[in-house]
């Protein structure tokens, strides 16, 4: 099993959703994230008073899924969130040891 | 009169309430919306006891007399000759609606000074500074100008006489430029630096928590700024009609002197600076509301929303002081333009004191009126310095000290001095 981390953009969360969906990935968590990567944040003047914010906010998907479409989460995100500018996110893939459904007690990729 | 006493009132809760609730970070808005609404309270009480009394009693030079001590000759009384109940009356208007109208500009000028503490004063601190500025500022300053006091403006024959308690002739002051503005904004500085910076200043992040409060709040002080101007001629006459105009043309000249004069030095106009532009113009204006003509009224607000934008932007961080809220570059700077400039372009086609005398410097009226401005500007300054100063040295002994503990600002005056929080989003 894999777990997908995909940092996006806020506005394109609707469009990663329902690309997922309709790939048939039943499932994902959302948070709202803040950070930065190379291009880093931006500066706000307030009566001449400069703030350089760092932390540009977006939102964070994680989905979890078995190891043969992992690769089709990846490319739906890369395509649903991508508009080729400075500050599109990253995905993060890592390995899951194990997924636990609460409600029944079931885990691996019968839980998922 | 009565309409623009309201608006007046607006102007400080919700106008000004929600100007700088705005412009503080989350964890205080509270205590900004609490000192308008308590003030509101408080100088209202104090007004009614002894305020109105101490301002506008008597004929005195420096301070009112026991004339309206408790409401007496202001409030209704019956007549036992008449058989009946009477009003008394200040000429045209009831002593009862004179008392309220200025009731609400002595309520309103304290709160202004709040801006310079924002985020950092004791409630019970800013509680009774407020009430011993208004009984030891406010009052004789209102009494000096508006009251035949050592700054109220002389009619020529006196000045030329010499017939006069008026220094260098006294100053136009029309709605409040020196009595309001220059007042609150000196005396705000002065509490800026006696308070000392906020924790983390000019390192941590203390953007505005929220400018569409702001924008908001600038717009309902626009709106209550016309009671406050045209309110201030006491009558509904031609020269109401043109303090009105006067006043919405400085307003909108001031958004675009901001606006442009960031434009210029920053790249981008600011949405803070057009509604922070607007309130430098209507301060700029209001000492002269009733002097001038509509045309220099735009150079006004204009030059009033440059000049602000340098003291609130350059000034303040070339000296470091931490005006919070910037009443200082506001309504100090701003008032103190305008009441110059009202010397330069006060004209006897609005306000014609004899028939006979040219007023400001541009109408060739020499620069009687000038002088009378500046000299009237220079004692509100050192007056305002000097009782302020020894007023926070007073609150300080009395309250034990004048800011909240080290531990109450990090976590915000709201809950260190009301126990309430602003946004509760369950």
């Amino acid at each position: 099993m894999k777990k997908i981390e995909a940092i996006v953009r806020h506005f394109k969360l609707e469009d990663v959703k329902n690309a997922l969906s309709e790939q048939g990935i039943a499932g994902m968590t959302i948070t709202e994230v803040r950070g930065f990567g190379r291009q880093k944040g931006h500066t706000e003047t307030y009566r001449g008073t400069e703030y350089a914010v760092d932390f540009v906010p977006k939102v964070k998907i994680e989905v979890a899924v078995d190891e043969d479409r992992a690769q089709l989460v990846i490319d739906t995100v890369l395509k649903a969130a991508q508009t080729g500018q400075i500050g599109d996110g990253k995905i993060f893939v890592s390995d899951l040891s194990d997924t636990i459904r609460i409600r029944t007690g079931e885990t691996g990729g019968e839980a998922l | 009169m009565l309409t623009s006493t309201a608006l007046v009132l607006f102007m400080t809760a919700p106008g000004l309430a929600m100007f700088y609730g705005g412009l503080v970070r989350s964890k205080n808005v509270l205590s900004v919306l609490m000192q308008c609404i308590f003030l509101m309270g408080l100088m209202t009480v104090v007004w009614a006891l002894y305020g109105y009394s101490l301002a506008f009693g008597g004929d005195g030079a420096y301070i009112g007399d026991g004339e309206y001590l408790f409401m007496q000759n202001v409030q209704r009384i019956w007549n036992e000759a008449a058989g009946g109940p009477e009003t008394p009356m200040s000429d045209a208007i009831p002593t009862l609606t004179h008392m309220l109208f200025q009731g609400m500009f002595f309520i309103i000028t304290p709160a202004l000074i709040c801006g310079a503490f924002a985020e950092r004063m004791k409630f019970t601190s800013m509680a009774l500074f407020s009430l011993l500025w208004g009984t030891f500022v406010y009052c004789p300053l209102c009494h000096w100008v508006w009251d035949g006091g050592i700054l109220a403006f002389a009619e020529t024959a006196d000045y030329e006489s010499g017939e006069t308690v008026s220094i260098a002739g006294g100053a136009l002051d029309f709605a409040g430029g020196t009595v309001v503005h220059i007042s609150s904004g000196i005396s705000a500085l002065v509490c800026a630096l006696v308070l000392g910076r906020r924790r983390g200043f000019g390192t941590e992040d203390m953007r505005p928590h929220n400018l569409t409060y702001t924008v908001i709040g600038a717009g309902m002080l626009w709106v209550g700024w016309f009671g406050f101007n045209a309110g201030s001629e006491l009558a509904s006459d031609g020269l109401a009609s043109s303090a009105f105009a006067v006043t919405h043309f400085s307003a909108a000249a001031g958004v675009l002197g901001w606006v442009i004069y960031e434009w210029f030095t920053s790249g981008k106009p600011s949405v803070l600076g057009a509604a922070s532009g607007a309130v430098a113009g209507l301060v700029c204006i209001t000492p002269a509301a009733g002097f001038v003509q509509p045309m220099p009224a735009l150079i006004m607000g204009a030059l009033a929303g440059v000049v602000c934008a340098f003291a609130c932007g350059t000034v303040k961080k070339k000296f470091g002081y931490d005006d919070s809220l910037d009443a200082f570059g506001v309504h100090g700077v701003g008032g103190t333009l305008g009441a110059v400039l009202t010397g330069i372009f006060a004209t006897r086609v609005c306000w014609d004191i004899d028939g006979v005398n040219k007023l400001g410097l541009i109408e060739g009226g020499g620069t009687r009126i000038l002088i009378g401005q500046i000299v009237a500007v220079i004692v509100t300054w050192v007056f305002s310095i000097v009782a302020t100063f020894i007023l926070l040295k007073v609150v300080a002994a009395l309250t034990g000290g004048l800011r909240v503990s080290e531990e109450g600002e990090i976590r915000g005056l709201d809950e260190t001095d009301h126990s309430e929080e602003g946004y509760i989003f369950a």
